[in-house]
């Protein structure tokens, strides 16, 4: 009998406030040790939090996003466990009323089926310290510059039925996040984290299996292997007559591995209740309307929009919708070349983000401004340059000698349009080869291609190739 | 000097008649001579206090004034205090030295008040009699064989044998007004959001509220004045005006409506403090106002309900010492779970521990329905008997605790008998509205203090009828012989 996995993601993403959710300090990355730490968040005796609009803003913007319902009241809730880089004995989260409820969002399976994942929830949340165990001799380092960063936990539906699927969704929300500029959904440094809850059941069963959650997945390429590893775990001791238990797991990505973390009776008993130190989050419509005129164009609407109004197809649209960056560079680079839509998409997606892949850079970082791009484009519609003598000059502004112009001025790789200067060209060609125009005469038509490559050798390229062919078949066949 | 009131001491430096400098050395001289037989101050700063009234009469030669500028006053040890050890009365902190002033603390400062020291107290704030606190029990100055009440004891003391003129307490179930009652002296609870809450080591965050301490309302009055207002840095605190609450102390309270619950009034009250609140209801009377009685019919609910809320907060609010980053930590831990549960267990006193285990199960899963919520809806029935009685009349008046004094030790055996010596105060603090204990008379040679419970924000009202009161007796005026 075939099994089936269901999987729902709880997505952490950091959101990109300058402050933290309850105190003024800041959110920087990589300060010093405990250097970004105030009394709030040491969790000094005496202190209060106060929350943060603009997480509350950037959490209410993200439940626009996803078609989800902004609470009108939602209430902070503390989640009470020791843990040495967890100041204040209690996380301040959200538990019974988060303030977004009831989201979905699109993704597009391999198929090109595509498939509505629901978004349970979404709640606002501050984040721990870090227990840092190397370097300290049979010691832990607690660094508390990310206790009190503003977290919003994102909940999934049990919708997802594969690794694919779950990290489909999880590049879905990655991309969203960026695009709504709430998160900068960078992995490595820890501000965009999941956790899995997966299990397997008989496909066409109605009930779902004992789920095991694995904890803190960082990379896509991690969370894919560890629900594969976890669903081939959990089917294989369910075929060899075993039970899954409910437990946390934690993937090993040295070992490609998952193993038990503790177990359901071992599980913590949070002891929630509302955090009496913050009064019930109260929004109002005028809020919401608010956050709503600053919400940007979504991915989902922009590719559509690619398509219908750059004439791209569907994949080069979602290719180049993959990031707010990314588009907005795109549209740029189509502004500059005059609305060369479909050139400037070849341009982008083939040479550009092949070079910038080389050298392991995104779209902020090209060295190639869009507008030098769109300049580019423009001297191959006006014939200075064709598209192949248009790669040297491509090259030449990656390496920063300047724009499409200049480098065409520097090199002289202006296209030869002077029919005069083509037609003496030409002549020569056909005088050095005799042997090859008899021939041609004689009705060896594929030595065109021959005549061609020599007069555009002659011309370092830089002869305009229509103007190459016409003349060279008016003095080729009107001997 | 020392049995002028603040606005005397204020005249006084005004006038020229003494420097605060004089002033803060008088209370200090006397700290010296009398604290050994209270054991009410666990810190006193006097060389910070001489440096602070110095800077005061500077600032007061340079043209400042202000009605607590150059005033000494003594800081219940809960508030912290930048740079001065801040205990909370335990030994878990016995170590911590504040990094920062809690806001309160900040608004003296401003005013130009001189801090004396930091005050005794419940460890934690969690008592009624002052013998919870690691540094030992403070002593009542009428009898020092008897408590005087808590948590705030030390800072009751304080005020009542005059070696400071005011001091700040805090009252979560009425820590502020059991033992002001005790003590013979005026205590205010104001409504819950009316003082910050920011740097006052928590207990029960929905119900702590600092407050004044001193001789007498017109006292009262002006350190509510300072310590009042909303504050960015406590979510909780309302952002309302401060009133001027001198200016409206001297108004007639002629046709003041005052409401004696029945409840009040009834079993468990001693007798000889049931005679002397009755006189000072007549009392009221004769100042014109009418009395009717009422009914709080959910009185009966509020130990309880109590007792499952405060020690559900506290259970969370005191899992921050945890021995990691600052306060008591075990020696040689061998790892990470002996650190806490040593740290902890020797740092925590016994009734700390008791009501952390009692919230811990309070809370717990498959229990918080039972507790938790159902106490919460208590609270709201609680608050809504106050809702209908402030419908009928101005203030709600009867005794602060069922009795006077009681000795050290009575009651220490018996947790539960403890708890009722504040039936009368911790309905206010589950309903937050306002509540003030002033002294109305001796029983058994020990001070009575009669309860006034105002609507919310109604501080000014009860402040007015206390100072009225006053105004025709004198009970707020005595000082234990011993320390006249």
């Amino acid at each position: 009998m075939e099994w089936e996995a269901v999987i729902g993601l709880e997505i952490h993403a950091q959101l990109a406030t300058r402050s933290k959710i309850f105190s003024g300090a800041s959110t920087d990355f990589g300060a010093e040790p405990n250097t970004q730490a105030c009394a709030v968040d040491l969790g000094l005796p005496g202190v209060l939090p106060v929350l943060n609009k603009e997480a509350v803003r950037m959490a209410a913007k993200f439940g626009l996003a996803v078609g989800a319902t902004v609470a009108k009241r939602s209430v902070f809730a503390r989640k009470n466990y020791f843990y040495p880089d967890l100041p204040k004995g209690y996380q301040i989260s959200q538990y019974e009323l988060p303030i977004v409820a009831k989201g979905k969002i699109e993704i597009e399976l391999e198929s090109g089926e595509h498939k509505t994942v629901g978004i349970t929830r979404a709640h606002l949340e501050e984040d721990a310290g870090k227990s840092l165990h190397e370097d300290f001799h049979g010691m832990t380092g607690i660094d508390l510059n990310r206790a009190g960063t503003p977290l919003l936990e994102i909940v999934s539906e049990p919708d997802l039925r594969s690794a694919a699927e779950a990290v489909t969704y999880l590049k879905k929300i990655h991309s969203l996040v960026r695009y709504l500029e709430i998160c900068d959904g960078n992995m490595q440094e820890g501000s965009f984290r999941c956790d899995a809850n997966v299990s397997v059941r008989r496909k066409g069963a109605d009930k779902f299996g004992t789920r095991a959650e694995i904890k803190n997945v960082n990379s896509f390429r991690f969370v894919e292997k560890a629900i594969n590893f976890e669903i081939e775990r959990q089917i294989e001791l369910i075929e060899s007559g075993g039970q899954v238990v409910q437990e946390t797991r934690l993937y090993d990505a040295d070992k490609d591995e998952t193993r038990s973390m503790r177990s359901k009776e071992e599980a913590m008993d949070y002891r929630y209740f509302p955090d009496p130190d913050l009064l019930p989050l109260i929004i109002d419509d005028a809020f919401v309307e608010g956050v709503r005129k600053t919400l940007p164009e979504l991915p989902d609407a922009k590719r559509e929009r690619f398509v219908k109004d750059y004439g791209l197809s569907n994949y080069d649209a979602s290719v180049l919708t993959t990031s707010r960056e990314l588009a907005q560079y795109y549209e740029a680079v189509v502004k500059a070349a005059k609305g060369e839509a479909k050139l400037s998409a070849n341009w982008v997606m083939g040479e550009l983000l092949g070079a910038l892949n080389k050298e392991n850079k995104d779209i902020t970082q090209s060295p190639i401004g869009a507008q030098q791009l769109g300049g580019m484009i423009c001297r191959i519609t006006d014939n200075t340059i064709s598209g192949k003598i248009a790669k040297q000059v491509f090259e030449a502004m990656w390496a920063g000698e300047g724009d499409a112009d200049a480098v065409i001025e520097a090199k002289g790789l202006r296209q030869v349009t002077d029919t005069g200067a083509i037609a003496k060209i030409i002549d020569d060609v056909i005088a050095k080869n005799p042997e090859q125009v008899e021939q041609y005469r004689s009705g060896k038509d594929k030595l065109f291609g021959f005549f061609v490559g020599q007069v555009m050798k002659e011309s370092k390229g830089k002869a305009n190739p229509g103007q190459v062919n016409d003349l060279l078949k008016q003095k080729l066949d009107n001997k | 000097m020392h049995t002028l009131s603040i606005a005397e001491m204020a005249e006084g430096l005004r006038a020229k008649k003494f420097s605060s400098v004089e002033l803060t050395d008088a209370f200090l001289a006397r700290i010296a001579k009398f604290d050994k037989q209270l054991n009410a101050y666990v810190t006193v700063t006097a060389d910070q206090a001489r440096a602070e009234a110095k800077k005061a009469d500077q600032r007061r030669t340079k043209g400042e004034d202000g009605p607590l500028l150059g005033i000494p006053i003594a800081q219940k040890d809960i508030f912290c205090t930048r740079g001065v050890k801040t205990s909370c009365g335990s030994k878990m902190l016995d170590n911590f030295i504040a990094p920062y002033d809690a806001t309160t603390v900040a608004k003296f400062n401003q005013a130009g008040a001189v801090m004396l020291g930091k005050t005794n107290m419940d460890e934690f704030a969690m008592g009624s009699s002052n013998e919870t606190s690691f540094y030992g029990p403070v002593r009542n100055p009428w009898n020092t064989k008897t408590v005087p009440g808590g948590s705030s004891g030390g800072s009751a003391a304080v005020v009542a044998a005059r070696l400071a003129p005011a001091a700040t307490g805090t009252d979560t179930g009425g820590s502020i007004r059991q033992p002001a009652a005790l003590v013979g002296i005026t205590g205010l609870k104001p409504t819950y959001g009316r003082v910050s809450r920011y740097g006052m080591i928590a207990f029960a965050s929905s119900l702590d509220q600092g407050g004044p301490m001193a001789p007498s309302a017109e006292d009262a009055a002006i350190l509510l004045r300072a310590m009042a207002g909303f504050d960015p840095l406590d979510s909780t605190s309302m952002d309302k005006a401060v009133p001027d609450y001198a200016a409206q102390l001297s108004a007639s309270i002629k046709g003041l409506k005052i409401g004696l619950p029945k409840e009040y009034f009834g079993e468990g009250l001693d007798g000889a403090v049931a005679k002397v609140i009755g006189e000072a209801i007549e009392q009221l009377k004769k100042l014109g106002a009418t009395v009717h009685e009422i009914s709080l019919p959910n009185t009966g609910l509020a130990v309880p309900t109590y007792y499952v809320i405060a020690p559900a907060e506290c259970s969370s609010n005191l899992s921050r010492f945890d021995g990691v980053r600052f306060g008591y930590r075990c020696k040689d831990p061998k790892d990470l779970h002996d650190l806490y549960k040593r740290s902890r267990g020797e740092g925590f006193g016994a009734e700390v521990k008791r009501r952390i285990m009692i919230g811990t199960y309070a809370l717990s899963a498959g229990y918080y329905d039972a507790y938790y919520l159902k106490a919460q809806q208590l609270r709201r029935l609680i608050k809504n008997d106050f809702d209908e009685a402030f419908k009928k009349v101005d203030v709600i008046a009867g005794p602060t605790s069922p009795s006077v004094a009681f000795n050290l030790g009575e009651k220490t055996a018996d947790p539960v008998t403890m708890y009722l010596s504040d039936i009368y105060t911790i309905a206010v603090n589950l309903a937050g509205v306002p509540a003030l204990s002033m002294p109305a008379g001796f029983a058994n040679k020990l001070p009575v203090g009669l309860q006034l419970i105002g609507n919310f924000f109604d501080e000014g009202r009860l402040l007015n009828v206390a100072h009225q009161y006053q105004l025709a007796t004198d009970w707020h005026r005595r000082i234990p012989a011993e320390f006249a």
